[in-house]
């Protein structure tokens, strides 16, 4: 069984939303909500750095500029998706899954043929800034120029000078494979004119200097909202940013960072927040899925200084209001539900997770508070258990504890139960999973 | 809340659910204090995990069996005993794409090559007993067959003893040759499928690759069905070094 994702099994409705959309425009006007509220219009167009091209080897390491381009690359986690599987790093090929077909990433090696090789830093500033390739094309907003747009144009040269560095890989750029209608041509420049505006990160003058370094990181390079803000049937970033969103069609849940019962840092201390940035892993929470890959390739290379400025941005965030958490399941699970999954939960979880949810923090993470656990979203509750894994492998835990799949051992009953038994044991009160939920997640590929 | 009863320490609570008599009320507060308890954190520091790659790894064993001792009757290979160099390769394999599993690129997707290493050198030393084989029902001519294409190969197809790389007693040959014996039927069947569209690889030269490719289905078939249904010896070990040159170059055997 495949993934259904709401948006394509509704092609049709979508096509029409489109054609509305497009005519809608002008009585929307022309920017659409759920903007970063700080934003201004682009002001900044200055010529380019003059980066020389024959950079390389030691002196390229040893010129500021370069390596600071060769961190900020780490803090855009550019490899995450610009490496292929088994690929040379950054020369692309790697197939992204969107809700609207397949995109592939580019070649940011200068091979001149196929990577960035005649690209000067005025086009790359174009690229990232304002989402136009080098012959003005309009970039699929899958390269999530919606966000680079506020990367400063120093940063986006020093950027540049260093990919100017790497070796050169001839590997040819594969088209996006886009479903109709969404590869019908202008589209992207219609998406565009409804939903992009290039823009500059604004600091704000009553803030520290520390809170906007953590703001310019997360807002810009970081392209933390690419998944933890929803994004509307056109795949335009429209709810409140860092208000949690679904991934599709991957099958994760990025939460809430607005949300003390989902992703928001206030419920942790500075160190633990910046621990967890870091690692993954602290004494209440691990990271999985997406977010475990953003940590392993990027955030643990990052500065302390620039960990601990996103903390103190992200606990700045207004909290969303809490919503009420009633259930219409709960009535509808029968007793003998939970009691198998209590059942299960000893024989299975109880030896590492401890019986009473306890865990053996970090490396065996408390259930108990566990917002995992109890979040409204069960998508990554439903995924961890699943097909386990390890919590990230990075330099403070270069030898991290893994979980086993449980996806081959518990029908989706038993999944169910079980979770449901995690879900309300303890003084949790989420709300159960029914059957049907994990055998939705069951069909979808882990990545 | 009442002052918690000195026999009611730490550890006792923590220790797991309380079976003995106790009237509701008094569940609830044991319970009440449990969770007051784990949510200080102090029940976290009476349980730690085991330092162990044992206890690291039980990702792995959750499939492959304790040990790694994954039995015939199911899909899931047995990797115990395996040359280390052989469990190393594959999974960087499957990290790196050269082979298609999702549930194990999915485990092994952020592991760093050090990590790798030291989890094949742990199953490589691990020597639980093999089951008996699983019965194989098919003719005898096919297993002949079988016999025949394991032991002595097909020079009329080129093709090499399989006992010729993986060892003389097919139990894989040090450093990254694997043994052939104590695995599924089904899983021998699906790596030459795999080998034969291209879903598995091999570092290059793939001489696994060339190998399939000089296969006829039936040859396939007859060979795993032969592999399978061979007993092990209770002390089998991977063979220390290739005795004899080997028929065809392979990548990746210097790990």
């Amino acid at each position: 069984m495949t993934w259904r994702h709401p948006l394509r099994s509704r092609r049709a409705l979508s096509v029409w939303l489109v054609i509305a959309a497009l005519v809608l425009v002008g009585i929307w006007g022309v920017r659409n909500s759920g903007t970063w509220s700080r934003a201004q219009p682009d002001t900044s167009d200055r010529p380019a750095a003059g980066i020389a091209n024959e950079l390389s080897g030691d002196s390229a390491r040893a010129n500021p500029t370069i390596s600071r381009g060769a961190y900020l690359a780490l803090a855009g986690n550019c490899a995450g998706c610009h490496t292929a599987r088994g690929g040379q790093p950054y020369a692309g090929g790697r197939q992204i899954e969107t809700p609207f077909g397949s995109v592939y990433t580019s070649n940011l090696t200068p091979d001149e043929q196929t990577g960035l090789g005649r690209w000067s830093a005025d086009d790359f500033w174009r690229a990232l800034h304002d989402g136009r390739s080098r012959d003005g094309r309009a970039l699929n907003p899958a390269f999530p120029y919606t966000s680079y747009t506020r990367v400063t144009r120093e940063d986006s040269d020093a950027l540049f000078a260093w990919l100017r560095t790497l070796p050169q890989v001839a590997q040819a750029n594969q088209p996006a494979a886009l479903a109709f209608p969404w590869n019908l041509p202008g589209l992207i420049e219609a998406w565009r004119w409804l939903y992009f505006r290039a823009e500059t990160f604004a600091p704000d003058a009553s803030r520290d200097a520390q809170w906007n370094r953590g703001a310019y990181l997360v807002q810009g390079l970081g392209h933390c909202g690419e998944c933890h803000t929803a994004r509307n049937a056109l795949g335009a970033l429209s709810g409140t940013p860092l208000g949690g969103a679904d991934l599709m069609p991957q099958g994760w849940h990025a939460p809430s960072l607005r949300s003390r019962e989902a992703g928001s840092v206030e419920v942790w201390t500075p160190q633990q927040a910046v621990l967890w940035l870091q690692s993954g892993l602290n004494q209440s929470a691990v990271a999985t899925g997406p977010m475990a890959r953003v940590i392993t390739n990027s955030l643990q290379h990052l500065d302390l200084n620039d960990l601990q400025a996103m903390q103190a941005y992200l606990r700045t965030l207004e909290q969303a209001a809490a919503t009420a958490r009633t259930s219409t399941k709960s009535a509808a699970i029968d007793p003998g539900y939970l009691t198998l999954g209590s059942q299960l939960y000893s024989k299975h979880c109880a030896d590492c997770h401890g019986e009473a949810g306890e865990g053996a923090p970090p490396h065996y993470p408390v259930l108990v508070g566990n917002r995992t656990v109890t979040q409204d979203s069960s998508i990554n509750l439903i995924r961890s258990v699943l097909h386990g894994g390890f919590a990230p492998a990075t330099r403070s835990n270069p030898r991290p504890y893994g979980m086993p799949p449980f996806g081959p051992l518990l029908n989706d009953r038993e999944a169910g139960a079980v979770l449901s038994f995690m879900r309300t044991a303890w003084g949790h009160r989420a709300a159960p999973i029914e059957p049907r939920e994990v055998n939705t997640l069951r069909g979808v590929p882990v990545e | 809340m009442r002052t918690v009863p000195p026999s009611a320490s730490g550890p006792l609570i923590c220790s797991s659910r309380s079976h003995g008599p106790g009237n509701r009320r008094m569940r609830a507060l044991l319970l009440g204090i449990v969770l007051f308890i784990a949510s200080t954190g102090l029940c976290a520091q009476t349980r730690t995990p085991e330092d162990s790659l044992a206890a690291r790894v039980q990702a792995c064993t959750g499939c492959h069996g304790p040990q790694g001792r994954a039995t015939p009757d199911g899909y899931y290979p047995r990797i115990a005993g395996k040359p280390a160099g052989y469990l190393y390769n594959q999974l960087r394999h499957f990290r790196d794409g050269r082979r298609s599993a999702a549930s194990m690129t999915w485990m092994v997707d952020l592991l760093p090559d050090a990590y790798l290493r030291e989890i094949a050198g742990h199953f490589a030393q691990q020597h639980p007993p093999y089951p008996s084989p699983m019965t194989v029902a098919v003719g005898r001519d096919v297993m002949e067959r079988g016999r025949a294409l394991a032991m002595a190969g097909d020079p009329s197809k080129q093709l090499p003893a399989c006992t010729s790389c993986h060892g003389e007693g097919l139990l894989g040959v040090e450093p990254a040759v694997p043994g052939l014996l104590g695995l599924p039927r089904d899983y021998l069947n699906a790596q030459f499928g795999a080998w034969r569209n291209g879903t598995r690889r091999a570092h290059a030269p793939d001489c696994m690759a060339e190998v399939t490719r000089r296969m006829a289905p039936d040859d396939i078939a007859a060979v795993t069905a032969w592999l399978a249904s061979q007993p092990v010896p209770a002390q089998a070990r991977a063979q220390a070094a290739a005795l004899k040159a080997r028929p065809l170059d392979c990548g990746g055997l210097d790990p």
